[in-house]
Order: structure tokens, then sequence, then C-alpha cells
């Protein structure tokens, strides 16, 4: 029963969507090109959507975004982060107009994503990778999955062989292109789908927790990709998990709890902040506990140590400091 | 069980025939089978043993592999086999206690054992030499004329496509529920048919949530992938006709005639 109402919620968002249309805001025709150097800008998100009891009566709206502003620029490497229910994957959702804001307004590099004729546009300059890897590959043979976006927007069938082959190349996932997709590991079906997002040639990628149901090594092979797109092909990668050792290489973090953006910054300024982090239910890494306990016990550690190395350089310079001082 | 139908099921090889269209092998199954129920004697049935023996064995598929398929559904034919045996009225051959076997009854059973074996036989060497892919791509261009009548070809096809990817993770996935339910103490070997039925409800509840949540997050995957039915789309492997799709489309307008002559001539029975 619980189950029917989830479809039947899915199926107001569609109709609330093209209601949406007809009453979308237009005051603010200057926002349609002025922000084209940002990948995404969004201007006080707010969803909202009707909850059901067991027997399907509306018993009350939830909030899943409550008003968030957020400037992505080209080229970065975004992390959102947050706990389950804190509203980032609803966000990450609005980002290529699978979903529409009950309020604000989502703009991708510069189109409004309520934008009925520019929809197809947003989709594949913003490109999305699911959590998934089952559930996000439609074709049955590796090379056909990649082949499917470009089919769709009508690219030429030599120009969607040289994609597809470009492509698998990036995630080096080309000597499986004859392969079916059930016989492949996890990181790699994940490789694959982010191919298949590429042979799109996005500008941005939304990778909706693509690691959350992988192994270790699936997960590094999948967050090494993912680095890579940003950091040779210069796309836009927008990273949402809640790993945290997945978003210490991130350009900017956005930390979300309640649908709402409670902290941001980079990597350092967000990982400073441990007991914050830990009031929001997120796992700092190891490695920063470590340094933060031992700053808290009178150690001269500096704050939002990230990796491994940072703090054995740091353990090292306090010793240094107290052999000096001893002489 | 499952695992000896062969029915349905891609073998890799290679061959002339896998190369061929998938148009034309649809094509010619379907003429085949037409042709199958239009013949009525011997003759004819030899024509069609000896073509489709010649398709088999250039198709390089080890005819052992499609007969282990035809003894899943050996039982279906016995029961079409004795129906048609002791149901048929006319001239009394034999007659136990309620049963008759009559002349007519023998005839009919035996030609319509002949038929299905050579129609499954018959369909099966087309999806044993032709991909899942191939063949929905098939059946889309050949159905194309049919969406003048609003038929919605693509989308036919597009769901038969899914389906096909879907049916071996469904099959993991029910897999999957049965071990997590016999774990809990379920049984699912013991009892009668009814029982067993009924012990299958745990296992087709959380088996449809999950296809629903499946079907659910797939088309939300493919509209963030520019999905947006059939028009203007292009095509990835777009179907060519090739000298020999040609050459075999010749071989079948033989056959064609052959099965014709065979018809109108009426040697034997």
């Amino acid at each position: 029963m619980r189950f029917c109402n989830k479809i039947a919620d899915s199926l107001k968002v569609i109709i609330r969507k093209k209601n949406y249309m007809i009453t979308k805001h237009k005051d603010n025709p200057d926002n349609m090109n002025n922000n084209s150097s940002h990948m995404i800008h969004t201007e006080n998100v707010r969803f909202q959507y009707v909850k059901h009891d067991e027997d399907g009566n509306p018993v009350g709206t939830v909030t899943a975004v409550d008003g968030v502003d957020m400037t992505i620029n080209r080229g970065e490497f975004i992390a959102i982060l947050g706990h389950n229910g804190s509203g980032k994957s609803t966000l990450a959702k609005h980002f290529n107009a699978l979903l529409y804001p009950s309020e604000g307004a989502v703009f991708v590099d510069g189109m409004d994503t309520t934008d009925d004729d520019k929809v197809w546009d947003i989709r594949q300059k913003a490109g999305m990778v699911f959590q998934n890897p089952d559930n996000q590959i439609i074709g049955q043979i590796v090379e056909e999955d990649v082949g499917f976006g470009p089919e769709n927007m009508g690219v030429p069938t030599d120009e969607i062989w040289e994609r597809v082959n470009e492509s698998l190349k990036t995630v080096g996932m080309y000597e499986y292109r004859k392969a079916s997709p059930n016989h492949l590991s996890g990181g790699q079906k994940q490789r694959v789908s982010i191919a298949g997002v590429i042979a799109m040639h996005p500008e941005c990628i939304i990778m909706d927790e693509p690691t959350a149901m992988l192994d270790p090594s699936g997960r590094k092979e999948v967050i090494r990709a993912a680095r890579a797109l940003n950091d040779v092909e210069g796309i836009t990668v927008i990273l949402i998990t809640h790993y945290m050792e997945e978003v210490v290489h991130a350009d900017r973090i956005f930390v979300m709890d309640k649908g709402r953006v409670v902290m941001s910054g980079t990597p350092r300024e967000v990982f400073s902040q441990v007991d914050k982090l830990q009031e929001l239910r997120l796992d700092v890494p190891q490695v920063t506990l470590l340094a933060d306990s031992l700053r808290k016990k009178g150690l001269d550690i500096p704050a939002g140590i990230l990796t491994r190395e940072e703090l054995i350089s740091a353990l090292a310079d306090l010793k240094h400091k107290q052999d000096s001082d001893r002489q | 069980m499952l695992r000896d139908i062969t029915i349905g099921q891609y073998y890799q090889t290679k061959s002339v025939i896998h190369e061929l269209d998938p148009r034309v092998k649809i094509v010619a199954t379907l003429a085949f089978i037409i042709f199958l129920f239009m013949v009525n004697n011997l003759t004819g049935y030899a024509v069609a043993a000896a073509y489709l023996a010649t398709i088999i064995y250039l198709s390089h598929v080890p005819p052992t592999f499609i007969f282990r398929g035809m003894k899943a559904i050996f039982m279906l034919l016995m029961i079409t086999f004795l129906f048609n045996l002791f149901l048929t009225p006319g001239e009394t051959l034999v007659s136990f206690w309620i049963f008759t076997i009559t002349k007519e009854g023998l005839i009919l059973a035996g030609k319509m054992a002949v038929r299905l074996t050579f129609l499954i036989t018959g369909s099966s060497v087309l999806t044993l030499t032709t991909t899942p892919n191939q063949l929905t791509d098939g059946l889309e261009v050949l159905l194309n004329p049919l969406k003048k009548l609003k038929v919605p070809v693509h989308e036919i096809a597009m769901m038969m496509a899914i389906a096909l990817r879907f049916i071996p993770i469904l099959m993991e996935e029910t897999d999957k529920i049965m071990k997590a339910q016999m774990a809990r103490g379920a049984d699912f070997e013991t009892g009668g048919m009814i029982k067993k039925a009924k012990s299958l409800v745990p296992i087709l509840v959380p088996l449809f949530i999950s296809a629903f949540r499946r079907a659910n997050d797939l088309a939300m995957a493919m509209e963030a992938r520019c999905y947006h039915g059939g028009d203007g789309r292009t095509r990835m492997k777009p179907l060519v006709y090739k000298r020999k799709d040609f050459v075999a489309y010749l071989v079948l307008v033989v056959f064609m005639v052959t099965m014709i002559v065979c018809g109108r001539a009426g040697f034997l029975i």
C-alpha cells in the first residue's frame, strides 16, 4: 500500500511539473543570460511534496529542499554532503530538470530548468549518474548502452561510434565494449554509466551517490574516473555522497541538512569544524578526527587535516620544533 | 528446469545465418510457420524438414542443443497429441474402455505433432542465431508501416528490449529473495500444488515491488539521457541489407514456391 502511494507521489510530481509550466515565474528575465560563467545557479530553491498515510490520504507536505542558493562555476569539482534525507539527491535532480522547484529557480548554463523548450539542452549539458548501476543501464551490450544518449540526441551513426569509443576509453572500459553489463562488477558498471553520460558531451556531470552500492575497490575506480574527468576533460563534476573520504579532493563542499545548506567552503575549511560535522551525523575521515582529538589535547596541529600525509608531516614538524626548543 | 529451455536463448558462434539481417530471419520464420500450416501432405513436410535441416546445418548450432530445448515442451506436445488422438471423430481403429482411436485422429495427431515440432524448432533457430537486440531492431523496422495506424511500434520494441535486459537481473533477484526467505525458515519444497503455490507469494510480492522501483529508476535514468520516444532518434547500428540478405530472400522464395507446388500436387495423404 505504501508503495502504491509512492507511485502516486511520483505521478503527482509529473502532474505538478506540467502545472508548474503554466505558472512558472517570469519576473526576472535578466537571469536568462547573465550568468553564463556559472554552470549551475540556484535561487532560493524550495521543493515540497505531499506525504500520504497508509490509505493514501494526504497527511501534510514535506519540504525536501528548503531555500537553497548555490552557484557552481565551470570546471569546478563540487561535493554535496549530507546524511540520508538531507535533500541532497532531491536538489541534484533539479540540476538536470528531472524535478522542478516548487519555489525559486534553477539555471543551468543560464537556462531556466522550467523552460519547456530547453529541457533537452539542459539534460545534454548536465548529465546524471545515478546510484544503482543496474537500474540505469539500458543496453544489452556495453557499447550499445553508451550509444543510447547520442542516439536520443539524433547524432549521426558515424559520430555515435566515435563518441562511444572515445568515452569508453576515457573511463578505461574500452576492452569491455562487447561485454554484457550483467557480467561486469559494480564499479565497472558505474564507469559504463559515466561513459554513457560523457558520450553526450556534457559540460557538467552530476553524480548522485554513484558509490553507495559499491565495494571499496569499486568506489575508488569511480572516484578516480570522476577526478580524471574533471582534471583532464575540464568537465564540471558535482559529486553527491555521504562518504567523506571521497570529497577531500573537491574544490568546494556543500553540507546539507534538512534541505538547507548548512556549511560550505573548501574541504579544509569544512573539515576543520569537526564538532559541527559530527552534530550533523556525518562521518569525519579518521585522520581528521585523530588530528582534531590531538589538537584538543593541546598538540599544536593545524585544523582541517585531510590526509594521512598531512598528519605525518604536521607531527614531524611538531617534533622538530620540540627538539630545537630543547636545544 | 528453467535452464533447460533453450527457446529464446542466443547461441554465440559465427555462421552465415548469424550474420544475416534480422529482418530476413524474421520474415523467413514467419513464412515457414505459415506454410507449415498450409501444407497438408507428407511431401510438404519432407521439404520443410529438409529446409529446416539445411538451415540448422548452416547455423553451426549443435542439433543436440536445439533438441535439448524441446525436452521442456515435450509435455505440451504429448498433451496435444493425445487430445487429437482421442477426441477426433471418425472411422474407429481401436477402442478400449472409454477411449477410441480413429483413423482421422491418428492422422491429425501425427500432423499436429510434426507441425508443432517444426514450428518450435524453426522459431528457436531464429532466436538462437539472433541477439535479442537485433531481434527487436528488426521487428521495429518491419512493423514500421503500422506507425501510420498509430501503433506505438518504437515503444513496443523498446519495451521488449528492456524486458530482455532485465530478465537476468530479476532472475538473480528472485534467487536472492528465495534464499533470504529460506534463511527465515520458508519452505518451498514440500507440500502439494496449492501449498507450493502459496509459498511463492512471499517471493512474488517483494519481487514485484522491486521491479516497480527499478522501472521508476530506469525511467528517470532514460529521461536524464534525453530519451523522448522514437522521434528524431538516430541509430548506432542501423539495419542495412547486404548481398547475402538478398540471396537469403531468394532462397526463401524458392522454398515458398516448392511448398505451394507440394500443396497443389497433394501426393499421398
